[in-house]
């Protein structure tokens, strides 16, 4: 009976291979665009070639007699069907009280568009190409309004939306102004800086697409699309659309490549599609090439701040006091309100003891792209904003940065800061400490030295970066003006043979799900990896869920699994109890196995699993056969993954290339269960944050018009741009969840930006360096430099 | 894309008469550029003309007077070439600069001077070694050959068949790539002949490629990375963009002019 133990039991902490990459590498994913409906139509968008214009009229007779066209769509229809707008689905109010203004936003433009990519009509046709073809017959008068394509002049542009005056959704505030005032009134030293956060355009792999399809004779749709929390897309698509009750909706995102947060929105195009197969009668298709995916993907980021800092005498931060102008794009997207305020002003207290905190942020239309969450949301530009003027005040009070940073450091905890969150735990010494060490940050002077006998110029910078995840307890959110809780579910269903499947409301599309969940469970219950199968992304077939995005799917998506493992494991032990005929609380259940405790009496998990349906042994009277548990998380605290991230870098300064020599990550995320996993989040997400400093760059001109809409203008980071990572760990356990987990899939997009352009300005001796800083900048700025030298 | 008919001649004349016959058909060499053009709809040939099947358009050979190279003849293959590295090293390496693998793969020498992108590498070269641009119609001098943006000497249906490069004494590329598409923002080949020294830019001028007389004017008389320190490049006719004003271009050029000179002068 004492059988050891299955060596394949994988523990929490193995950095076992992902079990998807096996279909991934093969070409066997099955991604929106590979699967095809019997009897498909093509659609293809006709969209405005204006950033901001009224439609005067559209005739779509010429198109829809082209060849191959199944029925030509505009906003007239969706207005004739009744359906509703997009949403946003986070009511934020203005600090005088007013709700925000949120801006008509049909799914197929009704008199106005709003920025250059928006949606005109549809065409759907027998095969792309024909419906590509009619796009260019159906005609479209515009009436051209004047652009508003600059965040900083937008509130004296033309009204975009007639709801919001001076082009503003919102003038929203958090904190205590009276006391940040008198904080800086007792200043011995005020710090100021002015930060633009560059916009980002998200740049998944697999781009954007969606199937609708209608079965009449069930009366019920079934859309396939590229989402990342697809019971989330569900309900706007039936709540506040009006496609179909939810029970007559399925929403399906099978393997999903990539998202970064652009697939969290509900978008216009799947939105057609879903409603257009039932008009139509047969399944419509959608996938965005490269190029609508830069016009149209929600983009991120895209700030104007200014700040200041307060200090005492001694060199401690005594207030901090911001003013943010986010461009909010044309319309508000799904989560947009949320981003530059909740998720952006709760972090602007960082890793630091800052006691009073004032921020204002004006939300802003502008006639580009919606802006909404992207990797970090909200949290970067916080991040990014703090580590500069945190460096920027250093260097002002002539203090090594890494020293000012410590003083200022929170040491206990819990910490309430002034700006809503209470961080739970942490050692920011202990990340400074570590990365220091290994960023040999003593012998910097020296590779200096080293670096300018060879014409470079050598620079370090530091980011502490906090953030909050695993969003988010609901009835918080809810306070704060949150449309939807944020729990998360999971069921764990045993089959008789002992494997189990996970059936989780969260939703992998990289992060590498099927492996971590199912090692979550491999070492609770003491099978083996691969008789655990996770499913998600199927509304039809997993429990309602809130999705993944947020680095929410460890810290709550895995505490509800553990929720419903608790429930399986109480359940199988009382039927192992019947089994072994002894008391419940006798039974010890522990690799794999129940034992009565002090017996060599056991029986293997399978067993049990087996006995639970067959229930012969059990009275089922007491005792529901079966055995399959669900649970629904609600976390009680954001989690706060921190750490320290340290660049070395050199300049060019012939060229303005920079070269990033090291880059060290030293990260808190609490409790691991693969490091593999955990080091891939983190190398990524540096790759982005460096990509945002040094590349990326969303750039619209006066009239509106993407430069940026293609690889030939946008720089993404390229391997060949990123040095080896030293990626290292320094361990505090989160005490809300009971895996101790933080979550780590935006740390590095968080922590990197502010790192490397605290080198950047370090290296060149001037604070002012915007991002992205390319080599044409940096060379501007390394020129301006020599002269300065040369005039001393 | 638009639909378009398809041929695969497999002669240099029955491509010909095809092009001349249908002013709308558009030879197809590796498609790099091409292809992407059609995928996104801003060209609607009535047929593409495959020269890929023609044997007499692929090939290095060495010449008495240097190397000729087929048009159809692919990047990687001339990067690769024992005959061009032996004639001109500086050619092949400029080959090995240009795209990414899958490019040099695919796109040809042939295709890239037809098409004669502002920033592509390959007129540089052509232009700095004052090479002969041969046609199924006639040869075409370096200097005759660039007219200016995406513009050549050929005529509507002419086909590029290959290149004839002379010998140099020393020669030299060096180019800074957009940080973007990795075309040159500046690429700068340097030519050393016994009699002159050609020094062309790719990239930076807002006409394409151009000689820097200038530059070679003073490398012929001192070939030295000195004689050069004093020199600039005037800004006025050079491109001005999201990557880097015409002032930054100038002074790529510079540098990739010094690079270019280091590389041959060690
Ligand atoms: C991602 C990417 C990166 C690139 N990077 C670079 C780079 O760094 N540097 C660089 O120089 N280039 C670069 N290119 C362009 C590449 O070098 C192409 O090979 C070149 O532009 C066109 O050559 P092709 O053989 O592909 O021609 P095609 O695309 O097939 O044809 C181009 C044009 O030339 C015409 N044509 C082709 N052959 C002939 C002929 N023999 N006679 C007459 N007309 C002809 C065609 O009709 C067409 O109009 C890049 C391309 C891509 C896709």
């Amino acid at each position: 009976m004492n059988a050891s133990v299955s060596s394949s039991v994988t523990p929490i902490g193995a950095a076992v291979r992902r079990k998807e990459d096996h279909r991934f590498i093969t070409g066997k994913g099955r991604y929106t665009d590979d699967l095809d409906r019997p009897g498909q139509t093509y659609a293809y968008f006709v969209r405005s070639p204006y950033a901001h214009a009224r439609i005067r009229h559209i005739d779509p007779t010429a198109a829809k007699a082209m060849p191959g066209v199944v029925d030509v769509l505009t906003g007239a229809d969706i207005a004739a069907d009744g359906l509703g707008d997009l949403i946003c689905g986070w009511m934020i109010h203005s600090k005088d009280g007013s709700p925000m203004k949120m801006g008509s936003h049909p799914a197929l433009a009704k008199e106005k568009v709003r920025y250059v990519g928006d949606h005109v009509a549809v065409v759907i046709a027998e095969t792309l190409n024909e419906a590509k073809d009619a796009a260019l017959a159906v005609e479209v008068e515009y009436e051209l309004l004047p652009a508003v394509a600059d965040l900083a002049t937008a509130t004296d542009g033309e009204q975009i939306h007639d709801c919001a005056p001076r082009n503003t959704a919102f003038e929203w505030e958090l904190g205590d102004k009276a006391a940040t005032e008198a904080a800086f009134a007792r200043a011995a030293k005020v710090t100021s800086i002015d930060i633009v956060n560059n916009r980002l355009a998200p740049n998944a792999i697999e781009p954007r697409a969606a199937i609708g399809e209608y079965d009449s004779g069930d009366e019920a749709f079934t859309l396939w699309t590229t989402s990342q929390n697809p019971h989330v897309a569900r309900l706007v698509l039936s709540a506040f659309v009006g496609i179909a009750p939810e029970n007559k909706l399925r929403v399906i995102a099978p393997d999903v490549g990539g998202g970064f947060g652009s697939k969290i929105f509900i978008y216009a195009e799947e939105t057609v599609c879903a409603w257009a197969s039932k008009k139509v009668g047969r399944p419509v298709k959608w996938t965005a090439d490269r190029s609508e995916a830069f016009l149209s993907d929600a983009h991120g980021r895209d700030h104007i701040t200014h700040a200041e800092l307060a200090m005492d005498e001694a060199g401690h931060i005594i207030g901090f006091r911001i003013k943010t102008r986010a461009n909010m794009g044309a319309y508000l997207s799904t989560f947009a309100s949320s981003i530059p305020t909740y998720l952006y002003a709760t972090l602007l207290s960082g890793q630091y003891a800052i006691p009073a905190i004032y921020c204002e942020v004006d939300a802003i239309y502008t006639t580009t792209a919606p802006v909404d969450a992207y990797r970090g949301a909200g949290r970067p530009e916080a991040t990014f904003l703090l580590e500069r003027i945190v460096e920027k005040a250093a260097r002002e009070r002539g203090e090594d940065p890494a020293e000012f940073r410590r003083r200022n450091f929170i040491k206990s905890f819990p910490h309430q800061t002034p700006v809503i969150m209470c961080y739970d735990a942490g050692d920011y010494v202990a990340s400074l400490d570590k990365a220091l060490e290994v960023a040999d940050y003593k012998g910097f002077p020296a590779r200096r030295a080293e670096s300018e006998r060879n014409g470079k110029l050598r620079g370090i910078g530091l980011s502490a970066y906090i953030e909050a995840c695993g969003i988010a307890p609901s009835a918080a959110v809810g306070s704060l003006g949150a449309g939807v809780g944020l729990w998360e579910s999971a069921e764990v269903r045993v089959n008789p043979t002992g494997n189990v499947e996970v059936l989780t409301g969260s939703h992998s599309h990289g992060q590498g799900h099927e492996t971590t969940f199912a090692q979550l469970v491999s070492a609770r219950l003491g099978i083996p990896i691969d008789q655990v199968s996770v499913v998600h992304g199927d509304t039809d077939k997993v429990q309602f869920g809130m999705g993944t995005y947020g680095s929410r799917s460890g810290a709550v998506g895995m505490s509800a699994i553990v929720k419903a493992l608790d429930k399986v494991e109480a359940k199988a032990k009382k039927i192992a109890a019947h089994m072994l005929e002894a008391s419940e609380g006798d039974i010890e259940f522990k690799d794999g196995r129940f034992t009565v405790a002090g017996t060599d009496r056991s029986l293997a998990f399978a067993e049990v699993a087996l006995n639970a349906y067959v229930a012969h042994k059990f009275p089922t009277s007491e005792i529901e056969p079966g055995l399959k548990e669900g649970a629904f998380y609600d976390p009680t605290n954001f989690t706060f993954p921190a750490g320290c991230h340290i660049c070395e870098l050199e300049v060019d300064p012939e060229t303005g290339v920079v070269e990033i020599k090291s880059f060290v990550a030293i990260d808190d995320f609490g409790e691991i269960i693969n490091p593999m996993i955990v080091e891939g989040q983190v190398h990524g997400g540096i790759g982005q944050g460096i990509g945002q400093a040094l590349m990326e760059g969303v750039t619209y001109d006066e009239d509106g018009q993407l430069v940026t809409g293609s690889y030939m203008d946008y720089t993404m980071p390229r391997a060949g741009d990123l040095p080896s990572f030293t990626v290292g760990m320094t361990q505090t356990r989160c005490p809300s969840n009971p895996l101790g987990i933080k979550g780590c899939g935006e740390a590095g997009a968080i922590g990197a930006p502010p790192a490397v352009i605290n080198a950047l300005t370090n290296a060149l001796g001037t604070e002012d360096v915007p991002m992205p800083a390319t080599p044409s900048r940096v060379w501007a700025i390394a020129q301006a430099r020599a002269s300065r030298l040369a005039a001393e | 894309m638009y639909a378009f008919d398809y041929q695969r001649p497999d002669a240099i004349a029955a491509a010909a008469a095809i092009l001349s016959a249908d002013p709308e058909a558009k030879a197809l060499a590796g498609g790099q550029t091409l292809l992407p053009t059609l995928k996104q709809r801003l060209a609607q040939p009535t047929a593409l003309v495959d020269l890929s099947r023609i044997p007499e358009l692929s090939g290095i050979c060495a010449t008495t007077e240097g190397v000729s190279i087929g048009a159809m003849t692919r990047h990687a293959e001339v990067a690769a070439s024992d005959v061009v590295r032996a004639a001109i090293p500086a050619l092949s390496d400029l080959a090995g600069m240009i795209g990414d693998v899958a490019v040099r793969n695919r796109g040809t020498i042939g295709g890239s001077l037809a098409n004669d992108d502002p920033t592509a590498d390959y007129p540089a070269a052509v232009l700095a070694l004052n090479a002969s641009v041969v046609t199924d119609r006639r040869s075409i001098g370096a200097s005759d050959y660039f007219r200016g943006l995406f513009e050549t000497a050929l005529e509507e249906g002419e086909i590029i068949t290959r290149v004839d490069f002379p010998k140099v004494e020393k020669a030299g590329y060096a180019k800074f790539r957009n940080p973007a598409s990795r075309y040159a923002m500046a690429g700068v080949f340097v030519a050393k002949t016994a009699a002159e020294v050609r020094v062309a830019v790719t990239g930076a001028g807002q006409s394409g490629v151009f000689l820097w007389t200038e530059a070679g004017d003073i490398l012929s008389s001192d070939f030295t990375v000195q004689a050069i320190s004093g020199l600039a490049l005037d800004p006025s006719n050079l491109m001005s963009d999201l990557h880097g004003s015409a002032e930054y271009r100038a002074q790529l050029a510079k540098v990739m002019l010094k690079r270019a000179l280091a590389s041959i002068t060690g």
